[in-house]
């Protein structure tokens, strides 16, 4: 294979570094008291669902401000499938929440992947709000107060049950290895023809046209991916806290993992991870100061908009540069 | 190396004219396109064969980049139609008119700036192959899409430049990349929007022998304002002002024309 | 349904509709022709009721009250589109996304710091506060019908404004090409900023009259942004018949809809927004340049 084949080169010191935060991730749960764990854990389940949002607007570039919607169905499908008196199976509730968060996908990105730029922005956001109605004022949704849910669920496999999703340290874990999982699988998918050809529309959609590619189809199938990904964060997010609101499909929770995305800065999937714990470092310290805390971060946002719009990595990008002297940063 | 020869090519009298429709890949008949009130495009019947170089020429503003859109499936008419092999594709949006052979390249340059020039033509190649849908398989180790990228840079004379982000190249290296990428979808039709845009004489001269070779194996619509080159290319010439065609035959034709030349060439 | 309970729902719906169309038509402005999406154009409408019902508690009269709280929306507007607007310009859509979004969440909390988060009610000035009566049983608010009087004065206003004068031409000629009116010699950042300031003040004059029926409640903001966007996106972008057409369909579908059909009333709106999107995906009406 010709150098120029070589589809894009990376850096060699990136994959030394992000295997480096998986073993420091691994090791957390050793050292940390079993708030951090908690949090760390809730941390990542934001990292995946910023990373389902990646998909969408850093690589097929589709700016969507209705994510929210996928991962507040991913965890209602838990909340609705959960039986009063018994824990549900994790080996069926989870791939439920990935299965109906990708339906709505689906038929939500039937309608929206028809329009572009502000408009997509503007039914995105609508039709997420549309979800919001129905879990919040109608029967189905059991309406503002939420679902709570008794039991967590449980892992078993017949009479053998791997981990205990009562126990912190294994959700943890649990949520690590579909972190990690959830990561490669981008990795794989963004190297591959259809990962490409998303890239090819987030950088020149009318060419992609003219070259003959089915655009529609490719932006519905990011779409639904990136919805079925989003209901996975939903899904951990529910089974962690044991409780849904509606308030998982308001706009704040869809602006919010954007805002994770240009912390985090664009142009590679480690950026949406670094976004979300930057984002929840951040809140928690503002909420620490004072409790109008929101004006403190959206004067944070404003200035991160004004002063540094490509985000954290774009900073460690421009440091590295300088110290390294690279031409061009793959 | 000698000068290139850009002389006009020898005249082409005593070839018969392209009136038969049955030897015509692409053609169009009574194609309009209004906007609001203006014709940009109004009534024009062309005729684009195999191994055969038709230009459209005519100053700023006399519709050629509203046919080539009107063509390519950029732009849809207002009413005429667009025959393709025997078939109306008038209503068939633009990348369903490139899946079935015709390939447009663009006056401003529109590249994806971002990739290298060799991924630029990868994408263009990755569109003829229909289970590129696969998601899990790794795009650069597609042989088949990588020997069409590569082939397609070759000719475009880009070969030695394919590892360069596309942004970083040359003005007229990126013209190139305009040309190879849509080589790359191997089309049968070509309508090449003013390739030579913005070039120098060498390059332009090296743009005018690659149009030379790519002539046998395409039908190739050219939309020019360099004479020299076209004169130096085309088998017919189509003059067109104000949306309409003013004039079409072959070159000395059209070098002899007064009509055309008060209308166009008298002014250069 | 009888024939005066109709009439009662339609005037309500025109009322709605009408309403909507004041705010949007500010929101359609400011995209339509500085090509910024404002997501904090609902937090005016909000602080325009908010105005309202501090004011008027002050003076004590309402009307008072709007000509000082347009003043001060025209001042803010100024102040914002200087400070913090100027810099979005050259940016892509999802950075005016993020900012503008930051600025919901401080006026959201500037709200909740220097009013409160209580739901409010605004009196119905005196003079205003009649009703027309149709039947024994039922009568009509000409408050209600003072308030579509307005919005159609308005918009009358407006449609003169951007298609009869000078300052309206220039409005559309930077719409079309902002390097070339520069270069004219007109004042683009002048006119940018008079825009948006126009914005804010239709979107804060609206939350004022709206204020007596709608009450003044925290969401009021964000309630009325998401439902604009269906407007726009129906209505198309920068079109003011299409905003007004848009406005008064939905006005009327959610006034309907919640009669006839009350478990599926907030989702009416979205459903015509989806149909809507099915059939004509640049909206109905195509932007005619203002």
């Amino acid at each position: 294979m010709t150098p120029a084949r070589a589809a894009v080169t990376v850096s060699t010191w990136r994959p030394i570094a992000i295997g480096a935060v998986v073993v420091l991730l691994a090791l957390f749960p050793l050292v940390g008291s079993g708030f951090y764990v908690e949090l760390v854990a809730k941390v990542m389940i934001l990292a995946i669902f910023a990373l389902s949002l990646d998909l969408l607007v850093g690589y097929t570039g589709l700016v969507s401000f209705g994510h929210a919607a996928f991962f507040g169905i991913g965890a209602y499908t838990l909340g609705l499938l959960s039986p009063k008196y018994e824990a549900p199976s994790f080996w069926l509730t989870l791939p439920a929440a990935v299965l109906f968060a990708g339906l709505a996908a689906f038929a939500v990105g039937l309608f929206v992947v028809r329009v572009k730029g502000i408009y997509f922005i503007m039914v995105t956001l609508a039709f997420a709000q549309m979800f919001y109605f129905v879990f919040h004022d109608t029967k189905f949704g059991r309406g503002s107060d939420g679902i709570s849910m008794n039991f967590k669920p449980v892992a078993a496999i017949g009479s053998f049950t791997p981990f205990d999703l009562g126990n912190a340290s294994h959700v943890y874990y649990c949520v690590l290895v579909l972190l990690v999982a959830a990561f490669a699988f981008l990795q794989v998918v963004l190297r591959s023809p259809f990962g490409r050809a998303l890239q090819g529309i987030r950088s020149n959609e009318h060419r992609m046209r003219s070259l003959g590619f089915p655009v529609y189809r490719y932006k519905l199938a990011s779409f639904t991916l990136a919805g079925a990904m989003a209901g996975l964060a939903g899904y951990l997010s529910a089974m962690q806290f044991g409780f849904v609101n509606p308030e998982l499909l308001s706009w704040h929770q869809s602006g919010n993992v954007l805002l994770m995305l240009i912390l985090g800065g664009f142009g590679s999937l480690y950026g949406a991870v670094v976004g979300a714990f930057a984002f929840v470092a951040l809140t928690e310290i503002f909420q620490a100061l004072t409790k109008h805390w929101q004006l403190l971060l959206g004067a944070a946002i404003i200035a991160l908009v004004i002063f540094l719009p490509g985000g954290i990595a774009s900073v460690a990008g421009r440091f590295r540069r300088t110290l390294v002297g690279e031409a061009n940063d793959a | 190396m000698p000068e290139p020869d850009r002389s006009p090519a020898p005249p082409l009298h005593s070839e018969p004219p392209l009136a038969r429709s049955s030897d015509a890949i692409l053609s169009t008949r009574g194609l309009t396109r209004r906007f609001g009130g203006l014709a940009a495009v109004n009534s024009v019947s062309i005729e684009i064969g195999h191994a055969r170089l038709h230009a459209v020429v005519g100053p700023n503003g006399a519709g050629k980049t509203t046919l080539i859109n009107l063509l390519s499936g950029d732009l849809a008419a207002s009413s005429g139609s667009v025959i393709f092999k025997g078939d109306d594709i008038t209503r068939f949006a633009a990348d369903r008119r490139s899946r079935i052979g015709i390939g447009r390249s663009y006056q401003k340059t529109n590249i994806f700036p971002g990739f290298t020039a060799f991924e630029n033509c990868r994408l263009a190649a990755q569109s003829r192959v229909p289970r590129a849908l696969h998601v899990l398989s790794d795009a650069a180790s597609f042989g088949p899409v990588a020997d069409a990228a590569e082939s397609a840079l070759e000719a475009a004379r880009l070969g030695a430049r394919a590892g360069h982000v596309a942004s970083t190249l040359s003005h007229g290296e990126q013209r190139q990349l305009e040309i190879a990428m849509v080589l790359a979808t191997r089309p049968q039709v070509l309508l090449l929007d003013e390739p030579l845009a913005g070039m120098g004489a060498e390059e332009a001269s090296l743009m005018v022998d690659l149009l030379r070779t790519l002539k046998p194996s395409h039908a190739v619509l050219l939309v020019e304002h360099d004479m020299d080159a076209v004169f130096a290319v085309a088998d017919r010439i189509t003059v067109m002002v104000n949306g309409q065609v003013l004039e079409s035959g072959p070159p000395a034709q059209i070098r002899a024309s007064v009509a055309v030349r008060d209308a166009y060439l008298g002014t250069e | 349904m009888d024939l005066y309970t109709f009439l009662i729902q339609l005037l309500n719906g025109v009322q709605y509709g009408l309403l909507l169309f004041l705010v949007a038509s500010g929101l359609t402005l400011i995209f339509g022709i500085m090509g910024i999406i404002n997501l904090a154009h609902g937090s005016f409408y909000m602080v325009g009721a908010y105005m309202a019902f501090t004011l008027s508690s002050l003076t004590g009269n309402l009307f008072v009250a709007i000509v000082v709280g347009v003043v001060l929306s025209v001042l803010l507007g100024i102040a914002l589109e200087w400070a913090l607007m100027s810099h979005l310009y050259k940016r892509d859509h999802l950075e005016q996304v993020l900012l503008t979004y930051g600025l919901i969440l401080v006026f959201e909390e500037l709200r909740s710091i220097i009013v409160g988060n209580d739901v409010h009610g605004v009196a119905v000035p005196a003079i205003l506060g009649s009703s027309i009566p149709l039947t024994d049983t039922l009568s009509y608010p000409v408050y209600r019908l003072f308030m579509s009087a307005v919005c159609l004065v308005l918009a009358g206003l407006l449609y003169l404004l951007i298609h009869r004068t000078r300052v309206g031409m220039m409005i559309r000629a930077g719409a079309s090409n902002r390097e070339m009116v520069s270069a004219l010699g007109l004042n683009i950042n002048l006119v940018y900023r008079l825009v948006f300031a126009l914005g804010v003040a239709l979107a804060a004059f609206a939350g004022m009259i709206a204020a007596p029926v709608s009450s003044v409640y925290p969401g009021m903001g964000t309630q009325v942004l998401i439902i604009c966007f269906v407007v726009v996106v129906i209505g198309g972008i920068g079109s003011i018949w299409g905003a007004l057409f848009a406005a008064l369909l939905i006005g009327l579908a959610d006034t309907f809809g919640k009669i006839l059909v009350p478990e599926a009333a907030g989702i009416t709106v979205y459903l015509l927004m989806a149909a809507i999107l099915l059939w004509r995906p640049e909206g109905i009406f195509k932007r005619v340049g203002g």
